[in-house]
């Protein structure tokens, strides 16, 4: 009935002290492309956001926003509400009540695919690949709106356009004249550089032709992240990044994730891990039973005796 | 070479036909075809057959393997590629049957049809049955995989019970069933006046017949049943065609990945819901194809009694599972094999068995078959058997149903990975321009797989 | 859209009860006959609801095991009520004619609870064989797989059965004591027969049962802890193999009575009663709520008079339809509420 799969996963035991200061990422245009769209602003806004299950409220009232540009982190104790949220702003949760703007626009209870083609963009906490599926071809599933997603388009033969004519009627005769897997070809040509350039840009370029259900836990973190930009996004949903994953990758996958803010991308992070989001993000949201309980920077929340007191708390 | 073991062999066969390639997938059905009209015509010479008894024998294996083909490829489009579970294949068989006979029979006859031209009564059974399949997957495709199981076998159900209830009978015939169907394409190629049984054979039809008659082969039946068998395998053809091109493109590859974890596929943006009902139309207008050109225009007789019960949708389905979901060339082989081997063979056995001229006793309950075991005589159960040889061949089938998905879950030959790309994704260079648009490539696969 | 339907409908009959047009013991027979026979639906269908929330998936063999609930019942009836008639065999193979043998509440009462006693114990030893050997090997498997191989097992169990006993259909019951009761109440000739009577005994006492099994005992609420998580019931200790075993325990041993039952009710026997019945099943099931005991009986009765009191309409050559309608009210189910009645409601 469960329809997560068991997947293995890279374990570690502590995760240790984490994150370098973040390092200025060499420019790459895969990255470029994905991130070239100018800050607006802010990207994400929750309003009064509140969400029951039967009797129980699993988060009441919270209120944040995400600056445009920022690595934003979203912490909290178990059962602090923080998935619930992840999973009200990603559509898979309609919300009891409340409100969650995207880039000024309303995006309360719309369906995941609708959130995620805003520009909105989500990852698993497990991640989880397309496991019969090579990882190029998880890559190249990624991008919005392909000519070829359409039935027509991919089964009927397009009819290219005359020799004789020159280059701009050649423009004009493809834009009225139906292109069909013409079209289809030449955009998955294009679209095959992009996937071939982010996986390079996250090293498992070597592991294109693999089917994604052999790799090992760690790389597909990598594939997930990789897979995720080839959306184009606006802003990432990070769903725990980081859990069960080794030190070292753990640095690997904090320095895209700079890189890529570097280049302008918002993040919003969501982390079990309190010293993760400490030395990771400038803006930090620390929820607690359902409600917001804090926010600020590292230091703020590092000093908060409410903080301190809600994760002694905790039972582990 | 000679000291391969029969299964490494197999193994061997397996991993050929995981990795595919065009002309790995050609020679393996075409092997496979040979194989079985080679079957057939010793089957037809041992009986004592003539020529065209042995050629009769061939071409309605050849008619059922293509139409079993055809029903195949279009599940496979619903649950090899996106994973629908329909069982409800006859259903939607019956309704292209019905709808092709209604709208293209003879207005004179009863039940009266409108008397269209052929092809649009074909397209129009087609589009009917796609509709047909929207109505019954609309509730089902928001709910869980089992539900659509239940919603099709219902809807396959109401469309045959309802074929069957009288208040219909204008349109269906209900209990009686409808004989009305257009003339068979082949016959429009032979005939003067091709509705009529008695009309005389046109110049291609002289031709054609005197050439067979050449041969010995005086029933122009046979030449008419040959040829529209030929024209099958064309659809087939062409049906392979669209079916590989709906896999290997961005809208394939969307259908995979709702088939691996549809909620992955909704978070990257994609309206799985609309892909799903597109490619369960798309499957059930196949099935209103193969409706239409199997119990509608093959065997231009339709009864409701006999013909779409949900065991047909089983068939189809074991079909599936031996050639391996997910697979068109899985699909055509599975059908050819299930068709040919699983349930026309046994049909002759009983022939075959006469011609021992066993005597073979024939008891007439289980008991009176056993206990002369006890005796050390197995005749009686032989015979037993052989009287009850319809009712085995569902206990085999059942066998296998259960052991494929105890040993084999991906089919009898192997999952098989198609790569869902209109390019081949491991070439970098790109060679924009030059029309290298490498159509169907997937030469990149499993070499590390298995 | 359907509540309308169902409102207009409702005015309708009560429009035919005044007019006239619809006598009030017909309508007690339809609710009647339509509670009887949904009961036996209901019986059946919380043994397909538990399998299904349980197991997790849609058990499609589960009308062979109706079917071999009736053929073993009635066996062993036919052994017990008719002895020196006919050989053994030929009594155990239903042999010969109903007449000769006439089982009856009323002319063989003791082979008829020894019937349904043994009806029970054999279904559930065929569930338990068939989990064995079937199931068991792929438990980790996902359900459409499951789901696959019932419908292997299904065919096996049903050309077996076909085999042993033949593909015709026989008459094996013989008439019973029957109570005009409606005319004592001034309503009209309505009638109700001892079997129907047994019926709703029998179902009474072991939907009762099953539930205090699912409430008062420590297995029942495994088996629900199970049919709520697995891997949560698995973690706390629950011998999820245990708790697998009294589900086929129970869901066989509810559809072999129900199969008995049936058969009692409809006088003939064949080999693919079940099978004809399944879907009218996983109607009751779907529209009571996966899951629960009561939905299934609920889902079974609604089902059951549905389908009896359609005739209300679906009069003459109609009559052909109802059978579509029905049906066709599995689909609307699945449109307007895929949950079921039950559905999301803390039940049994």
């Amino acid at each position: 009935m469960s329809d997560t799969e068991e997947q293995p996963v890279e374990t570690s035991g502590e995760t240790g002290e984490s994150g370098d200061a973040p390092e200025p990422g060499t420019a790459d245009s895969a990255v470029e492309e994905a991130a070239k769209t100018t800050p607006r602003g802010v990207p994400l806004r929750i309003q009064n956001l509140r969400k029951e299950f039967g009797g129980i409220t699993a988060v009441a009232d919270a209120s944040f926003q995400v600056e445009a540009g920022s690595l934003t982190g979203l912490i909290g104790p178990n059962g602090a509400g923080k998935s619930t949220t992840f999973n009200c702003i990603a559509g898979v949760h309609r919300p009891t009540s409340g409100k969650v703007f995207f880039q000024g626009e309303d995006i309360t209870g719309l369906r995941p695919e609708q959130v995620a083609n805003k520009g909105l963009v989500r990852t698993f906490q497990i991640a989880r690949e397309m496991e019969d599926m090579t990882v190029l071809e998880n890559m190249m599933l990624a991008p919005r709106g392909q000519v070829g997603e359409s039935l027509f388009n991919s089964v009927v033969p397009g009819i290219p356009a005359p020799r004789f004519l020159d280059d701009s009627q050649r423009q004009r005769w493809e834009r009225v004249v139906p292109q069909g897997r013409r079209a289809v070809t030449r955009q998955e040509e294009d679209l095959r550089e992009r996937a071939w350039e982010t996986l390079e840009f996250f090293e498992i370029d070597h592991l294109a032709g693999e089917y994604a259900g052999s790799l090992s836990g760690g790389q597909r973190k990598l594939l997930e992240m990789a897979r995720v930009l080839m959306t184009d996004p606006e802003m990432v949903l990070l769903d725990e990044p980081l859990a069960g994953v080794n030190p070292t990758l753990e640095k690997k996958l904090l320095k895209r994730v700079h890189d890529l803010r570097e280049e302008g991308l918002t993040f919003l992070l969501v982390e079990h891990d309190m010293d993760v989001i400490m030395n990771n993000c400038e803006h930090i949201i620390v929820m607690h039973q359902g409600t917001v309980l804090a926010e600020g920077e590292a230091d703020d929340i590092r000093n908060d005796d409410r903080v301190i007191d809600a994760y002694l708390g905790e039972t582990i | 070479m000679s000291d391969e073991t029969p299964r490494e062999r197999f193994s061997g066969l397996r991993a050929r036909f995981s990795q595919g390639g065009g002309t790995t997938d050609a020679s393996l059905l075409l092997v496979t075809m040979v194989a079985l009209w080679a079957l057939f015509a010793a089957v037809g010479m041992y009986l004592g057959y003539d020529t065209a008894g042995v050629l009769g024998t061939v071409q309605s294996m050849t008619f059922l393997v293509a139409v079993y083909a055809l029903a195949v490829l279009a599940l496979n489009l619903q649950w090899g590629y996106a994973g629908l579970f329909n069982i409800g294949v006859a259903g939607f068989m019956a309704v292209g049957a019905y709808a092709v006979g209604f709208l293209s029979g003879s207005p004179d006859a009863t039940p009266a049809g409108l008397g269209l031209p052929l092809p649009i009564g074909i397209i129009g059974a087609m589009l009917i049955a796609a509709v047909v399949g929207l109505i019954a997957a609309f509730p089902a495709l928001r709910l869980r995989a089992d539900y659509l199981a239940i919603a099709t076998v219902a809807m396959s159900e109401i469309i045959r019970t309802t074929a069957l209830a009288r208040p219909l009978a204008p349109i269906t015939g209900a209990g009686q069933g409808t004989r009305n169907f257009p003339a068979n394409p082949a016959r429009t190629l032979y005939y003067e006046n091709p509705a009529d049984v008695t009309s005389a054979p046109n110049a291609v039809g002289e031709a054609v017949f005197g050439v067979f008659e050449s041969f010995g082969v005086m029933r122009t039946n046979l030449v008419v049943d040959m040829t529209y068998t030929v024209l099958l395998l064309v659809v087939v053809g062409l049906v392979y065609w669209l079916s590989r091109r709906t896999g290997n493109s961005p809208f394939g590859r969307v259908l995979k990945a709702i088939r691996e974890d549809e909620l992955v596929a909704e978070s990257l943006g994609k309206d799985t819901r609309m892909f799903k009902i597109k490619i369960f139309m798309l499957g059930c207008a196949l099935m209103g194809l193969a409706g239409a050109l199997w119990q509608g225009l093959g065997n231009g007789s339709v009864n409701p009694t006999t013909n779409f019960l949900p065991v047909l949708t089983f068939y189809i389905f074991i079909a599936l599972i031996i050639g391996g979901s997910g697979s068109n060339t899985g699909s055509v082989l599975g059908g050819a094999v299930f068709a040919a081997l699983l349930f026309l063979l046994p049909t002759y056995i009983s022939n075959i068995v006469a011609t021992f001229n066993l005597r073979l006793p024939r008891p007439n309950s289980v008991i009176d078959a056993f206990t002369p075991l006890l005796s050390a005589d197995p005749l009686p159960l032989v015979g037993f058997v052989v009287a009850n040889i319809d009712s085995m061949r569902f206990i085999i089938i059942g066998v296998l149903l259960v052991w494929l998905m105890q040993n084999r879950p991906d089919g009898l030959l192997g999952h098989r990975k198609e790569v869902a790309s209109s390019v081949d994704l491991m070439r970098r260079d790109r060679t924009r321009g030059q029309t290298a648009a490498t159509d169907g490539g997937r030469t990149q696969g499993g070499a590390d797989d298995e | 859209m359907a509540g309308a339907v169902a409102v207009l409908l409702l005015l309708d009959l009560l429009r035919r009860l005044v007019d006239g047009s619809l006598g009030p013991s017909t309508l007690l027979t339809y609710l009647w006959t339509g509670l009887v026979i949904g009961l036996i639906y209901g019986l059946a269908g919380i043994g397909l609801s538990l399998t299904y929330s349980i197991l997790n998936f849609a058990n499609f063999a589960h009308g062979e095991y109706v079917t071999v609930g009736a053929f073993s019942g009635f066996s062993t009836a036919y052994l017990v009520a008719g002895g020196g008639i006919a050989t053994l065999g030929n009594l155990f193979l239903l042999r010969p004619a109903a007449g000769q043998v006439g089982v009856s509440i009323t002319s063989a009462p003791f082979a008829v609870v020894v019937g349904l006693l043994v009806a029970v114990v054999a279904t559930v030893v065929v569930a338990l064989v068939l989990d064995r050997v079937v199931y068991k090997p792929m438990r980790s498997a996902e359900g459409i797989s499951l789901l696959i191989a019932s419908i292997g097992v299904a065919f096996v169990v049903r050309y077996l059965l076909a085999i042993v006993y033949g593909t015709q259909r026989p008459g094996v019951t013989a008439g019973t004591q029957r109570y005009f009761v409606g005319e004592a109440l001034g309503l009209g000739r309505f009638i109700v027969d001892a079997h129907q009577l047994i019926i709703l005994v029998a179902a009474a006492v072991l939907v009762v049962g099953v539930h205090l099994l699912l409430t008062r005992t420590k297995l029942g609420k495994s088996m629900r802890a199970m049919a709520d998580n697995e891997d949560l019931a698995r973690v706390t200790g629950i011998p999820t193999e245990r708790v697998i075993r009294s589900t086929w325990v129970l869901g066989g041993g509810l559809a072999g009575a129900a199969g008995f039952l049936l058969v009692l009710s409809q006088g003939t026997i064949a080999y693919n009663i079940g099978w004809r019945l399944l879907l009218l099943i996983f109607a009751a099931v779907i529209l009571g709520g996966i899951g629960s005991v009561y939905g299934a009986v609920l889902g079974g009765i609604i089902i059951g008079i549905v389908q009896q009191a359609s005739a209300v309409w679906l009069s003459g050559v109609w009559s052909d339809m109802t059978l579509p309608v029905t049906f066709a009210l599995l689909i609307v189910i699945l449109l307007i509420r895929p949950q079921g009645i039950y559905g999301g409601v803390e039940t049994t």
